[in-house]
Parts: C-alpha cells; structure tokens; sequence
C-alpha cells in the first residue's frame, strides 16, 4: 500500500486519469451498450411475436 | 374505531401464541447475534462496552426484519386479508392493529431482553436505562415501516431478503438516534434531543405509516 | 406557444418524439464532455491545496449532483404515474432508476479515490458519503423490487409508492446522518469554496450539462425499449418502420 502511496503522489494526473475518468467512462460505455443491446433484443422479440401472430 | 383496533391486536396476538416457536426464534436470534459479537471482536470490557448500544441496536434491526414477513402473509394466504379489505371499517386502522401486534409479539421481547444483553456488555445502569427507553421508543418504528415493505412485498418469491434490502436503509435514522442517546449519556451529553427526536420519529410513524401500508396492500392485492 | 404537451404524454407520440431527439442529446453531450475536459485538464491551473487530484471534482460533483436530482425526478414521475395512472410516467421512473444508479456508483467511485490522497484513507464516513451510498441502498430496492415483480402494473406501482417514501426519508437521512457525522467529530474537507477558480467553475458546469444530456440519451432510449416492451400488442407498433423489414 505504501508503494501506492508514493506512486500516486508522483503521477497524480496518471492517477486521476484511470483511477476515476477511465472508470466512469467504463461504466458509461457498459450503460450504452446495456441499452443499445436491450433495444435490439426487445425489437426482435416483438417482431418475432408478431410474425407468430400473423401465421395464426 | 378503538374496538376495532383492539380487537385486531387482539386476534394476532392469539394466533401469535398458538405459534409460540415463532416468537421465540426471534429472539434467540437476537440474543445469539448480540452473543456472536465479544466472540468476533474479543472480550476487552472497555471495547465492549463502547460497542454494545451499536450491537444491541442492529441486532434488534435484524431481528425485527426476520418476522415481518409473516406480518400479512398467513392473512393473505387464506383469505382474511382480502375480507378485510372488502370490509367497511378502515383499513387502515385495521393496518395500525397488526403493526402494533407484530410490535408486542416481535418488538416487546427485544426490550425485554436487551438490559440482560447489555449487562453482558458490562453496560452501566444509567446508559442501559436510556439505551431501553431508546428501543422502547424505536422499536415500534421499526415495525411500522417494516410493514411497508412486509406490504409491498406481498406474496413474491424470495420476498425475505427483498423486504430487508428495502427496508434496512429506511430505518438509518432510527438506528442513528437509537445509539445516538446512549453515546450522548455516555460522554455527558444532554439525551433529550435524541430521545425526543426518535419520539417525532414515532409520531410520524403513526400518523403516516399506517395508511402507507394500506395503499401498498392495495396495490398488491389488486 | 400552442404546443400540445399532453399529445407527448402518450407513448404513441412519445416514442416517435424521443427517437428524433435522441441522437442529438447524445452528440451533444460527447461534444460537451470533450469541451469539459478539455477546460478542466488543461486550462484549469492546478490548486494550491490539493495538487492534480482535485481534477477528479469535475466527474465527482455532477456525478453526485445527477445521482440526487435523478432520484427526485424518479419519485416525481412515480407520483404522477400512482396519483393520474399516466403509463408514460411509471415507465420513465423504471428507466431513469439504472441510470441514477450508476451515477451514484461513480460518485461514490470517485469520492473514494479523491479521499485517498487528501484524506489518507478511501473511505471516510463522512455525512455526504453515507447519504450517497444510502441513496444507492434506495436505487437498489427500487430495482430489486421492480424487477421481482411479474405483473407490470402491480410492479409499477409497488415501485413508484417505494420511491416516493424514499424521496421522503431521504431528507431524514441525510440530516440524521449529518448530526451522528458532527457527532463523531468526523473529517470533512470543504472544498476552498471562495477561491474557486472560474476556469474550474466552467469545467464543472460543462460536465454537469454533459452529464444531464447523457442521462436524458440514456433513459429516453431505455424507455423506448420499455415502451415497445409494454405496447407489442397494440397496433401502432406493428406499423412502426423498424418493425417492418
């Protein structure tokens, strides 16, 4: 931990840059991809409904 | 209004007796988690007793947690709950009957028990007396909101741990104040302030909680 | 001004409208988080007291900020979705509720690793801390009991009457948690507020724009998702253009 410690102090911006900016952008790119890919799952369920419907 | 309301009491705290084992299981384990503490920590007194109104409280919060979910769910299973609804008097008050024996069947023994705890704890007279007061106070708050979520959680799969995590963050404040007294006493402090907090506490409890519930058995058993 | 808002209160027209607008909340929120940085990394001079690491208040405080004002819009929508039975608002409060979730994750993220170099420790219970990680306890059982829920409209409004109780406890909260914090003597570094720099406020200003287009992007192409979820029977969505290839 002391090690950390040191090394933290002489890079700050390093430190700053992926300890919390590399981090949220992480959890952003996680949230739009989480999004993105529940549109396309939820579009191809309903159009697969859809065409079971029409085959009735 | 009041009949009802005793009459209420009444009838849970009859069919809480003919259960015996369930009353009992919350408080062995509020007693065997207020134990389980100086075996974690070590048995230094003077640690012990800066810790044990934390360890009483949150155990008596765990506790409290345990039987909430059988606060409706007998009543919703066979059918009483929905004949209560239907029925004309409130519902509310009908709420405030079971919150109030769920706090004497589960709550009640808590208070009870803890100045035995405390004194494990080597807790001195003083702290102990504020530190029962404090739950006397705090305990039926707990109940209150615990039945919220009891309400909420109606009949759902897995509705135990469900129920703890909606209402453990609710019930902070409680906690806070419940301790806050103790440690105030403790280091010379006026305990006024806290005690009288965690009673507005309770007064808004009852004021508001009791239609709460009512409204979200509403919703779940619509 | 003749606008027929309510005509957007439908999901109908609501669905349409936010797949025009949401391309454009997300543009300009990458271009402004860009800008932000920009302002904050480069042009902002370095603080006297902490060195670099208050760089990390120009993700931290809007994250914080978007993850409160967040929660209150979520009870707001709840509120309106109980008292009008509006479908609209309870799809909305389901959406925006990951959202500010993760907001408050990355508030409490970055808390902790601006609380390492100036406090010497990652976390302190500190009366704003504990508020945040008590309101993510609150997002969480939103989400929890939404989703164990099969019944949508049952889920809806078991969620939305959670929300408003949370949006009324967490005041209580916070000033509970506040006093038991001045209590306990705890350390609180304000932030030397008069001296801001106005570069630093700029910075943090533009990254709290971007972060409220960015979450508007999100939620708006979540509910969309919700929507098409919720309405796959009627007809309206059998004659949407993406249904049809």
């Amino acid at each position: 931990m002391i090690g950390l410690d040191i090394w933290m102090r002489e890079n700050p911006l390093t430190y700053v840059w992926f300890g919390s900016y590399a981090v949220a952008m992480l959890i952003f790119a996680v949230e739009i991809a989480m999004v993105v890919h529940k549109r396309k799952i939820t579009l191809q369920q309903v159009r697969l409904m859809r065409e079971a419907g029409e085959e009735e | 209004m009041l009949d009802l309301l005793l009459l209420v009491i009444q009838r849970d705290l009859v069919l809480a007796m003919r259960r015996r084992a369930d009353v009992l299981t919350t408080l062995v384990f509020f007693v065997m988690v207020v134990s389980l503490f100086p075996l974690g920590v070590g048995p230094e007194l003077s640690m012990l007793r800066k810790m044990a109104p934390g360890v009483l409280w949150v155990a008596a919060l765990l506790a409290s947690m345990l039987s909430l979910g059988r606060l409706f769910s007998a009543d919703y299973l066979d059918g009483t709950l929905e004949q209560m609804m239907l029925a004309p008097q409130s519902l509310s008050m009908l709420v405030l009957g079971k919150m109030t024996a769920h706090w004497m069947v589960s709550g009640l023994p808590l208070v009870l028990m803890a100045p035995i705890l405390g004194l494990q704890f080597d807790m001195p007279g003083q702290e102990l007396g504020i530190l029962i007061i404090g739950l006397l106070l705090g305990t039926p708050i707990l109940s209150m909101i615990g039945a919220i979520g009891a309400a909420l959680t109606l009949g759902l799969r897995g509705g135990g741990v469900l129920l703890s995590l909606l209402v453990l963050p609710l019930c902070i404040p409680v906690l806070i104040f419940g301790t806050g007294a103790v440690e105030a006493m403790s280091s010379g402090l006026s305990v006024v302030s806290h005690l009288s907090l965690l009673g507005a506490l309770l007064v808004l409890a009852l004021v508001f909680t009791p239609w709460v519930t009512a409204q979200a058995l509403r919703i779940s058993m619509e | 001004m003749a606008i027929n808002w309510f005509k957007y209160s439908a999901p109908t027209t609501f669905y349409g409208l936010a797949g025009k607008l949401i391309p454009w909340f997300a543009i300009s929120a990458a271009i402004l988080f860009a800008i932000g940085l920009y302002i904050g990394f480069v042009v902002a001079p370095m603080d006297a007291q902490q060195g670099e690491f208050y760089r990390i208040i120009f993700i931290h405080v809007p994250a914080s900020m978007m993850s409160m004002f967040l929660y209150m819009i979520m009870a707001g929508y709840a509120a309106l979705g109980l008292i009008f039975n509006t479908r609209l608002s309870a799809m909305m409060a389901s959406a925006i509720a990951p959202t500010g979730a993760l907001f408050a994750l990355i508030s409490l993220w970055t808390g902790a690793l601006w609380g390492k170099p100036m406090w010497g420790a990652w976390w302190m219970w500190d009366a704003r801390m504990t508020s945040e990680l008590i309101l993510l306890f609150l997002y969480l059982g939103f989400i929890a009991l939404h989703a164990s829920i099969d019944d949508p409209r049952r889920a809806d409004r078991a969620a939305a009457l959670l929300a408003i109780i949370g949006s009324v406890n967490v005041p209580i909260i916070y000033f509970s948690v506040k006093w038991w914090n001045t209590l306990h003597q705890g350390a609180t570094i304000k932030f030397s507020g008069t001296s801001m720099h106005v570069a630093m406020q700029q910075a943090m200003f533009t990254m709290l724009l971007a972060c409220w287009l960015y979450a508007i992007a999100v939620v708006l192409t979540r509910v969309r998702s919700i929507i098409l979820e919720r309405e796959r029977n009627t007809t309206w969505i059998t004659e949407l253009p993406e249904m049809k290839r």
